[in-house]
């Protein structure tokens, strides 16, 4: 092991000479005048610590890189093992990201903690999208006809018959998979272009259907007064209605309508949790391998006895079951839902998600969908040419970096030697 | 049961109004190594993919491990035992050589999802199972060093004989080669007709073979049948090809 002493004095003299100008001293008008003052004592500590972190950084940058697992690591035995380089530090890291979302709805403000869970819809349908588009490979533009479907289901069953959300959202998803099966048997024979076509048109007959279906959805004026998801049974609402409790009653606190936004945060959460492990499992399955196979050579596939329509159709199904989710979720927590909910422009959006965050990647996909849905947020000002800013962001995107935020890096299953 | 693996008769194939194959005739015992010679466009592709569904044949029956499967969608003939190369390699170029074997496997792994999202035991055994399967072939064809390298970067041999290893993995009764020598150098093409006899020998396999590598037909096979132009011209033992005018002339031209 080496140790790097002449790199690591070099960068301590960068970072002190930095932070001594832009932290040390500062400006300070006195009078008519302007005087440098050097900072307080605290100060100076901060920046001696921080030049002594960079320093033995570099120092033994070897060693905490070959610690973290970013240098190749030599290893002898030659018993196999499923990949996942120094497990423990992913875990770690993957520990503290859930800790770090947990802990945000207490600091956030309510529109924060809003806004979040409107990220957290967006990953779950991007990641259901992800399984379709990215590891299969069929070109989906009627996504969101599985999340109306999702939606509807939720909100006509508690509508007709009073079924709370917990059914409701087992139900949708049965129900999205189940569209998902209708539809891809007859269309999963088609290839690339003319896929895309019939899976578009899929999406706006739905949304078309519920529309019309007046005396059954309410057409154009759509379904309100859907019940918002409950914690065993507990509301949260200020009174109860007849036969229930609410959650501020039965834990003697009380009523604040932050529980509720929280709460529905925390369900997002744990559905989007719940998502991400099934599809990790997933991608590395025997089906997750067919997906990969049957995307790179159908032809091939199909000769060595895998059965392409049977594999696509498993991952047009297994996507369209968390557009069902995401959609009963989505209709309990707006409490209302239209047919202008589901347009075109959302298909486009979260197929935009995962082709910007990188086709096949989770962890890419998971940031695009932050970034595609915080973005517009925070640029409310400019808001007529928020729609042009976003175009223009996918052709730089296409130009520089096709391959999307973070490539597909599939876990190889190795053999160790 | 009979001992033929597989029996074709007036075999036909018409596309539009040009007869790609016509009343092609084909009989392969258990455990022997036919191949399939002619000039280029002589319909041998054809054949192949008519065998192992890719087309559907226009008339004509197939007979293979004394079941008709002409007609059948590719997949199932392959599930069948009946597994077939192509004459450009058709590998998963941005999948591991390991994982070009599992993939092959598929059918014989537990594909049930809830069995792999709960990892059930029975279902991490057909995992270890399948890896150990695809170890054993992968030291058989001397690729156990790259078993980790995505197989589009080996070189062209190596690649040709992952892509015998990935048949070899689904346990077939019949493999067809389309033209495993095509790109060989001498040294290669002599360690695949050791491969093929090893093959045959030891896993109780018959081989149809298309190739224009003679040296190599003469010496593998115990039949060869000879098409031009879509149909029959002969078939026998390699002598009596060899010394067969009507062949000479196919492939010579008139004197």
């Amino acid at each position: 092991m080496r140790l790097h002493i002449k790199p690591a004095l070099f960068s301590a003299a960068i970072t002190l000479a930095l932070s001594a100008i832009l932290l040390g001293v500062r400006l300070t008008q006195v009078g008519t005048e302007l005087k440098i003052i050097g900072a307080d004592i605290d100060v100076i500590w901060k920046i001696l610590a921080a030049t002594a972190l960079i320093f033995f950084y570099n120092l033994f940058r070897e060693h905490i890189e070959r610690t973290l697992g970013f240098l190749p690591h030599v290893n002898i035995p030659s018993r196999l093992r499923s990949i996942g380089t120094r497990k423990s530090i992913q875990r770690l890291f993957w520990c503290f990201i859930i800790a770090a979302t947990l802990i945000f709805p207490l600091l956030g403000s309510r529109s924060q903690i809003d806004l979040a869970t409107l990220v957290l819809i967006y990953i779950m349908l991007s990641l259901g999208l992800n399984i379709v588009v990215g590891l299969a490979g069929l070109l989906d533009l009627g996504y969101v006809g599985f999340y109306a479907v999702g939606a509807y289901t939720y909100a006509l069953l508690s509508m007709y018959f009073g079924i709370g959300f917990w059914t409701g959202l087992v139900a949708a998803g049965i129900m999205a998979a189940f569209f998902g099966f209708i539809l891809g048997f007859p269309v999963l024979r088609l290839r690339g272009d003319y896929l895309a076509i019939v899976t578009l048109g899929f999406g706006e007959i739905i949304r078309i259907l519920l529309n019309n279906l007046t005396e059954l959805t309410g057409g154009p004026r759509g379904i309100g007064g859907i019940p918002k998801p409950t914690f065993f049974n507990l509301e949260f609402s200020r009174r109860a209605s007849e036969n229930a409790q609410t959650f501020h009653q039965f834990f003697g606190i009380d009523f604040s309508s932050m529980h509720r936004v929280i709460f529905l945060y925390l369900l997002a959460l744990i559905l989007v949790l719940i998502t991400i492990f099934v599809i990790n499992r997933l991608i590395r399955m025997p089906i997750g391998r067919a997906w990969e196979a049957i995307r790179e050579d159908e032809i091939a596939s199909r000769a060595l006895g895998l059965n392409p329509t049977h594999i696509k159709l498993n991952a047009f199904t297994i996507g369209a079951t968390f557009a069902g989710f995401a959609g009963s979720f989505f209709a309990a927590r707006q409490g209302f839902i239209s047919p202008e909910s589901f347009t075109f422009i959302e298909s486009a959006i979260i197929l935009a998600i995962v082709v910007l965050g990188g086709m096949g990647s989770q962890v890419g996909v998971i940031l695009a969908a932050i970034a595609m849905t915080v973005l517009p947020e925070m640029a409310r000002e400019f808001n007529e040419y928020r729609m042009l800013l976003f175009g223009l962001m996918m052709v730089l995107m296409m130009i520089w970096r096709p391959q999307g935020l973070l490539p597909m890096k599939r876990p190889h299953v190795e053999l160790q030697q | 049961m009979s001992s033929r693996i597989l029996e074709v008769s007036n075999l036909t194939m018409r596309f539009g109004g040009l007869l790609a194959v016509n009343g092609v005739g084909l009989t392969i015992q258990n455990g022997q190594i036919v191949s399939m010679i002619g000039p280029n466009g002589a319909g041998k592709t054809t054949v192949f993919n008519c065998l192992t569904g890719f087309y559907k044949p226009t008339a004509g029956k197939i007979v293979f491990a004394g079941e008709e499967i002409q007609g059948l969608q590719g997949h199932k003939i392959a599930r069948k035992g009946m597994i077939r190369t192509f004459q450009h390699v058709r590998l998963f170029k941005s999948m591991t050589v390991l994982e070009n074997l599992l993939v092959a496997q598929h059918q014989h792994l537990n594909n049930s999802l809830l069995a792999g999202l709960f990892k059930t035991r029975a279902y991490r055994q057909a995992e270890q199972a399948a890896l150990d399967h695809a170890m054993y072939w992968l030291k058989k064809v001397d690729l156990l060093n790259e078993a980790n390298r995505e197989a589009g970067t080996l070189a062209y041999g190596p690649q040709r004989r992952l892509e015998i290893a990935r048949c070899m993995v689904t346990r077939p009764s019949l493999l067809m080669l389309d033209e495993p020598a095509a790109g060989l150098n001498p040294s290669e093409t002599d360690h695949l007709k050791i491969l093929i006899n090893e093959l045959r020998d030891e896993h109780d396999i018959s081989v149809l073979l298309i190739e224009h590598d003679m040296k190599l037909v003469m010496d593998i096979s115990d039949h060869i049948v000879v098409i031009n132009q879509g149909t029959p011209l002969a078939s026998g033992t390699p002598e009596e090809v060899r010394n067969n005018p009507a062949v000479i002339k196919a492939y010579l031209g008139e004197e």
